[in-house]
């Protein structure tokens, strides 16, 4: 075997993140991440949905038919994102209101499905575990730094617990409110993309045109 | 009528799916370096939209809300938490009874939309704008309006993304970010700009 576990589950989260690198599931990584607690309970519920979709279509993998396996795939998928949403509904109330439609997204989170297609449909269940679990760290982990950086410094707070007093409560901290809008999630991620690949360059695009400067001119 | 009209241009500009809720960004970023294609990509969206957000409508009305089973003799049924099975089954089966009408009666619709029409599945604005409909509780005639408005808006913002990204291409861009990175930063500069039509009430 080419990739060992660890591999499986260190790979995606930096050197193939599924946000910088593939371009997957960036519907969610935008809307949910103005409060660091709602990224995390976000986090969470992709990586558990991810680890246990490519498990489960890992164990039925050699049982669905070609033809119609995304309807099979969609099948199991939505089943498991309507468990984790009763979940939230039940313990987490207020953070599932928060999240409102965006739980139920997941089902169409790119990620979810790209695993199930490319990783989890050729290979076995614990593998697959593993390698959904690694992708869906890899989709937290960038939630996790874009909703830290929007509410430590939109809100001047982290999990609601105040970090930088702000001048509305007496503090010192002015706030910068357009971090709370969702366009700034938009500047963080290009931004973080640039950061990661100053980091590895070997992630950079080829460009489609290149200036050239002609002698004489 | 007028509140039909009202929400017809909310769902367009004030509540554009793509550039404030951030819906079908996966494919909005993927499919938007031309225009005539994200064009297509567009007008098969509005489509998909503009049929599944009624037909869930529908399925909500008469199957899954508390008491919706009353006509078939069980009053107390409350079936609401099947209800993202059902609406992905629903969009699933309608992308692909669309594919199959459209190869059938309007074969050039169809080898124009081709590839696009398979990804609309999983693209998260349709089943979003289903979502918000049964979040909103919408009645039949407003959801009509609002699918094919959202659809329609969702459309806007893509062609005008691959518009940007025409010009882009020829300009210089640092290193690290080219491709994905500006594009995300056109995307949130745009998204800006849709922002100025959040006070506009009607």
């Amino acid at each position: 075997m080419a990739q060992t576990k660890r591999d499986l589950l260190v790979d995606p989260l930096v050197d193939n993140n599924p946000i910088t690198l593939q371009v997957l599931g960036i519907c969610s990584a935008l809307a949910v991440t103005s409060s660091l607690q709602v990224a995390f309970v976000m986090a969470l519920a992709v990586t558990a949905v991810t680890g246990f979709s490519s498990m489960f279509i890992s164990v039925l993998r050699n049982q669905i038919p070609g033809s119609i396996r995304i309807i099979v795939q969609m099948v199991i998928i939505a089943s498991l994102v309507i468990i984790v949403d009763q979940v939230l509904k039940a313990y987490a109330y207020d953070v599932s209101k928060t999240l409102s439609v965006f739980v139920g997204l997941i089902i169409t989170n790119c990620i979810v499905m790209g695993r199930a297609e490319a990783f989890a449909m050729k290979n076995p269940p614990i593998d697959s575990f593993i390698d959904g679990v690694g992708n869906g760290l890899g989709y937290g982990a960038l939630l996790l730094v874009v909703g830290f950086i929007r509410e430590l410094f939109g809100a001047g707070s982290l999990f609601g617990v105040t970090i930088l007093p702000t001048v509305n409560n007496g503090g010192w901290y002015v706030p910068n409110g357009m971090l709370l809008l969702p366009p700034s999630a938009f500047f963080i991620i290009g931004l973080l993309i640039w950061a990661v690949r100053a980091w590895k360059p070997e992630q950079v695009e080829e460009r489609e045109y290149k200036i050239q400067v002609v002698e004489g001119h | 009528m007028e509140g039909l009209l009202s929400l017809a241009v909310k769902a367009v500009f004030v509540e554009n799916l793509a550039l404030s809720f951030f819906l079908g960004m996966c494919t909005f970023i993927a499919v938007s370096k031309k225009i005539s294609t994200a064009l297509g990509l567009g007008i098969s969206v509005m489509l998909v939209q503009a049929i599944t957000v009624p037909t869930n409508n529908l399925l909500l009305t008469y199957l899954l809300a508390p008491g919706a089973l009353a006509w078939a003799g069980f009053p107390n049924v409350d079936l609401t938490f099947l209800g993202l099975i059902c609406y992905i089954g629903v969009i699933a089966a309608m992308v692909q009874i669309l594919e199959m009408v459209l190869d059938k009666f309007f074969p050039p619709l169809y080898n124009a939309l081709g590839v696009f029409l398979p990804l609309i599945t999983v693209n998260c604005a349709i089943l979003g704008g289903s979502l918000f409909m049964v979040e909103r509780d919408y009645n039949i005639a407003e959801s009509v309006t609002y699918g094919l408005s959202s659809g329609f808006g969702w459309a806007l913002a893509i062609t005008a993304m691959a518009g940007v990204r025409e010009k882009l291409k020829y300009s210089d861009i640092p290193d690290g970010l080219q491709g994905l990175g500006i594009t995300f930063i056109t995307a949130g500069l745009m998204a800006l700009a849709f922002m100025s039509f959040s006070g506009v009430k009607l």
